[in-house]
């Protein structure tokens, strides 16, 4: 931390202290800067929200009513002399890197990003700036993504060979983000496609902001056994181990995350299957990102810290971490309001 | 490759055997004889070679992929496992090919034999650029050394007979030393294996073909009801009940094979039985006992623990020293085929006078005959069956013929085993169960307490320090896991249990859930040894649950002290 940095850390956040307000903040504060709906990056209780417009819909759905204010995209404002402007971070609907301007100097942080194109948000935008501040949740050099257009070929030959075996297809995934991701990607002549309730909110606020995906429906909106063994089932992981996946009858279990590249992940998650699909940036995909700022000096948050770190002075960056408690409990967060609902049976 | 590699990733993919014989049979039909030959080799256990060490094949890694060696050293830490590391460091193939599994193994990996390291590095490298992911993962395992996967040579049998709608166990002969790497696989071995069945002419490879297994019924009860339900002894044939693998040793034509219940083909791990058949004359088939005999100057020994025996099952290499410290020997208690005539017919007595004929002068073992005047005092023996490393008795009516599988048309056999010895034990853990089981908490672990707690409100204690995810204190009053058990309740209890495991849920590791302890199940077990491999220093055999004790409350529950004591009991 240096004086007249344009964020630091405080124990409630990353902190603008120019602007007074804080980005992502994991304790309650006055004014925060919310570059998701991810719920380790948007979380309740803060004073003043403000965000990306298409990310209204989502952060209303998972928050409630907060005193939300949204940018387009691009669109500046000044706040304490700080210049803030929200761009695309390509991670799910309404995500956005927050571009600071202060005294000369532009800083970027990314939140959660990834570069990768996909059809349910704007793709990544490279901002120009002194320093970046870059997530490294895969900042590995194993963690290469295979293109979608072969990632769904494999998801749509899982689902065919199952439909033909009379067996339902189960994907679990995170509600928010990824399911409407593969929504998007599958091919739905193969079959019905059901999603849990904790999707459903979700999937409406996307298609409420003009993302097309394929008509879905709930288990209770299907009578008939035979179309459930024809079934794409899309469910929070939580759910995979719940009463509610019982009325499927048999079963092909699938898990969509980056971890699954892994074949020690794939095999201790129990699931028959594991697909590579993550939202977000693999490892070429942050070299990339970093460089296509131009920015001098770089701050590394949660992921792989002091790898990304070390990797970026070898490289003749100035480099250094934030300690953040972002990342941790993303499947947990995605899961938790479902668990008492599924244990009695009444996940929907 | 890449059908193999697909195969791999679906047998990989899985744990259902369904599933790995359905991919194996689609392999089958879709790859070239030549190249499923060297995946029969493969995936039955054959060991290609290392040719290249992993250090050089981590250093080539590095370079094609421009990372330093400490970023490898990280990327190796959070994978596991240096093939899969270089696999997926190396940046991804521009035009992947797909050469053949034979063309690879016969033309590019056998070739390397010999060569010089700085030979092998470059052709290494322009492999790795024309393979995937999985690719990649493999040939580095075939160069490396250390190619494993998840089947069993007994499953690659049954898809082999499944593809080619021929009986499993003739695969499983025609298999015989397909791995030994002495003839490579090829076309015609593995046509040879897959070839339909000629009525009438007889296979060489089916010389070895054993009987199936006549299998014997449970037998409850007090001695009272037994003398009701089995007549007089007179009218049986008593032996002790041994634990260890049911086999049939088969002698035809100067060979020697060996079957276990399984109907698999075991006789390569089991070379001391091929020595002590090899003797007897041809067309001569033998049932009985695949044990660990422990060998005593004075008397006549006695049977080893299972576990002995286990360390030989599903070792490919046999070192001199397991086969020190487990010989195995054949305890035979039945005869079934002699001069190449089937003698499943004749009636137990008549078949066990032919057997102790047979066996004079052998060395292989024979099962003595037990006698008593009564049930009653059968079943005093039988009290001594721990002692004596045995499981309790068998009972074989003397006019009885030997069966097929578990009937009553031909004949009885019975097994009447001693009361399993019995633990007070909390739950601690959970998983979901397989099949019909999945998402029924229905796979439990089992505890006792460290030592004896002094009252409940010392246990409430220790309860609590578990909620609050606490590790415990060295020394401290504490729960030890040493057993897990999925059977022995009904579908209701099942239902009880799972819903009081998901409200009393911990923490979730994977499938497996930790639990608020609150339930006392009574285990019961058949044996129980001591064992490196488990923390409480404690393996039972065969461990199910007898009863929900909703009467126990948890600090009465059994202690590890009173495992030692049955431990004691065991011996």
């Amino acid at each position: 931390m240096k004086p007249g940095d344009l964020v630091v850390q405080r124990p409630e956040g990353l902190y603008c202290p120019p602007g007074d307000f804080y980005i992502d903040p994991w304790r309650p504060v006055a004014r925060a800067v919310i570059t998701h709906a991810h719920a380790d990056h948007a979380r309740m209780g803060n004073g003043h929200y403000l965000a990306a417009a298409p990310a209204e819909g989502v952060l209303r759905a998972r928050l409630g009513e907060i005193d939300l204010q949204t940018l387009r995209y691009g669109e500046a404002i000044e706040h304490n002399g700080v210049r803030l402007s929200l761009h695309p971070a390509g991670h799910v609907l309404g995500s956005a890197q927050v571009r600071l301007e202060h005294g000369g100097r532009v800083w970027v942080a990314s939140g959660d990003y990834k570069v990768a194109p996909d059809r349910t948000c704007d793709p990544f935008e490279p901002v120009r700036c002194d320093v970046f501040i870059t997530e490294s949740t895969f900042g590995l050099p194993i963690y290469r993504w295979t293109p979608d257009e072969q990632l769904f070929a494999q998801v749509n030959d899982w689902w065919s060979r199952n439909v033909i075996a009379g067996r339902a297809s189960v994907l679990a995934c995170y509600s928010f983000g990824k399911a409407q991701r593969i929504l998007s990607g599958v091919d739905p002549t193969i079959g019905p496609i059901v999603v849990h309730g904790a999707v459903r909110p979700l999937n409406d606020a996307y298609r409420a902001a003009g993302v097309p995906l394929p008509e879905t429906r709930m288990v209770t909106e299907i009578s008939d056994k035979a179309e459930l063994r024809r079934a794409l089932v899309l469910c929070p992981p939580s759910a995979v181990a719940s009463t509610w996946l019982r009325r499927f009858g048999e079963t092909s279990t699938a898990f969509a995350s980056g971890w699954m590249q892994l074949r020690g992940a794939r095999r201790r998650g129990g699931y028959d299957r594991g697909f590579v699909l993550s939202d977000h940036a693999d490892w070429p995909g942050l070299l990339g990102a970093i460089g296509s700022t131009g920015a001098q000096r770089v701050i590394v948050t949660h992921g792989s810290v002091p790898v990304m770190v070390r990797y970026l002075q070898e490289q003749g960056l100035e480099a250094e971490g934030f300690d953040t408690e972002y990342g941790d409990d993303v499947v947990e967060a995605d899961q938790a309001p479902q668990e008492p609902q599924a244990a009695t049976g009444e996940g929907g | 490759m890449k059908q193999f590699t697909r195969l791999f990733t679906e047998l990989d993919a899985t744990t259902s055997t369904n599933a790995k014989v359905e991919a194996l049979q689609r392999y089958f039909a879709a790859a070239t004889p030549a190249d499923a030959a060297w995946a029969v080799y493969f995936l039955a256990g054959g060991k290609p070679r290392q040719v290249v060490n992993m250090a050089l094949l981590a250093q080539l890694a590095c370079e094609e992929a421009g990372i330093e060696a400490w970023l490898f050293d990280e990327c190796y830490q959070a994978v596991g496992d240096l093939a899969e590391t270089i696999a997926h460091v190396l940046p991804q193939a521009a035009e992947t090919s797909d050469v053949g599994l034979a063309v690879w193994i016969e033309e590019r990996l056998l070739p390397l034999r010999g060569l010089p390291p700085e030979a092998i590095a470059p052709r290494v490298r322009a492999w790795w650029r024309e393979l995937d992911d999985m690719g990649r993962f493999l040939l580095t395992k075939l160069v490396g050394g250390g190619f494993r996967v998840g089947v069993s040579k007994l499953l690659v049998q049954r898809a082999l007979a499944a593809h080619a709608g021929i009986d499993a166990k003739r695969v499983a002969q025609r298999m015989m030393g397909y791995t030994d790497g002495k003839v490579m696989p090829s076309a015609e071995r593995f046509a040879a294996l897959v070839a339909q069945v000629e009525e009438g002419a007889t296979e060489r490879a089916d010389e070895g073909q054993p009987y199936p297994f006549f299998l014997a019924h449970q037998l409850d009860g007090t001695a009272e009801v037994f003398a009701s339900r089995l007549g007089p002894v007179t009218d049986w044939q008593v032996e002790w009940k041994y634990d260890g693998i049911r086999g049939q040793v088969v002698k035809r034509g100067g060979r020697v094979w060996v079957w276990s219940r399984g109907e698999e083909l075991v006789t390569e791990r089991f070379p001391e039985i091929v020595a002590l058949a090899q003797p007897l004359p041809d067309g001569t088939v033998l049932d009985g006992e695949i044990m660990v005999w422990t060998e005593e100057p004075e008397g006549p020994g006695r049977p080893a623990p299972f576990s002995l025996l286990q360390q030989r099952i599903g070792r490919k290499t046999l070192t001199k020293k397991i086969l020190a410290d487990a010989p195995v020997t054949f305890m035979a208690y039945d005869l079934i085929e002699q001069g190449g005539v089937d003698l499943r017919e004749l009636p137990q007595r008549e078949r066990r006078a032919r057997l102790e004929a047979l066996l004079t002068g052998t060395r292989l073992k024979l099962s003595p005959i037990e006698t008593a005047s009564s049930w009653l005092e059968f079943a005093q023996r039988r009290a001594q069956s721990r002692d004596l490393g045995v499981e309790g008795f068998m009972l074989k009516r003397l006019d009885a013929a030997y069966g097929t599988g578990r009937t009553k048309a031909d004949g009885l056999w019975w097994k009447w085993k001693i009361d399993p010895m019995t633990v007070d034990c909390v739950l601690v853990y959970a998983q979901a169960g397989h099949g019909r089981r999945a998402s029924v908490y229905t796979d439990y672990t089992f505890a006792v307490w460290n030592r004896r707690p002094l009252d409940k409100a010392e246990v409430d204690a220790v309860l609590e320090a578990i909620a609050r995810k606490e590790p415990p204190q060295p020394g401290a009053l504490q729960l030890v896991a040493f057993a897990k058990a999925y059977s022995g309740l009904t579908d209701e209890e099942f239902r009880q249990v799972d819903a009081i495991i998901r409200r009393t849920t911990i923490e979730k590791f994977g499938p497996v859930r930790s639990v608020r302890p609150s339930l006392v199940f009574e285990l019961g077990f058949e044996g129980i040894n001591r064992s490196t491999r488990h923390k409480s220093g404690i393996a039972v055999r065969f461990p199910r649950m007898l009863r929900i004790r909703h009467d126990k409350p948890l600090h009465e529950a059994d202690t590890l002290a009173q495992l030692e004591v049955l431990l004691g009991a065991g011996r």
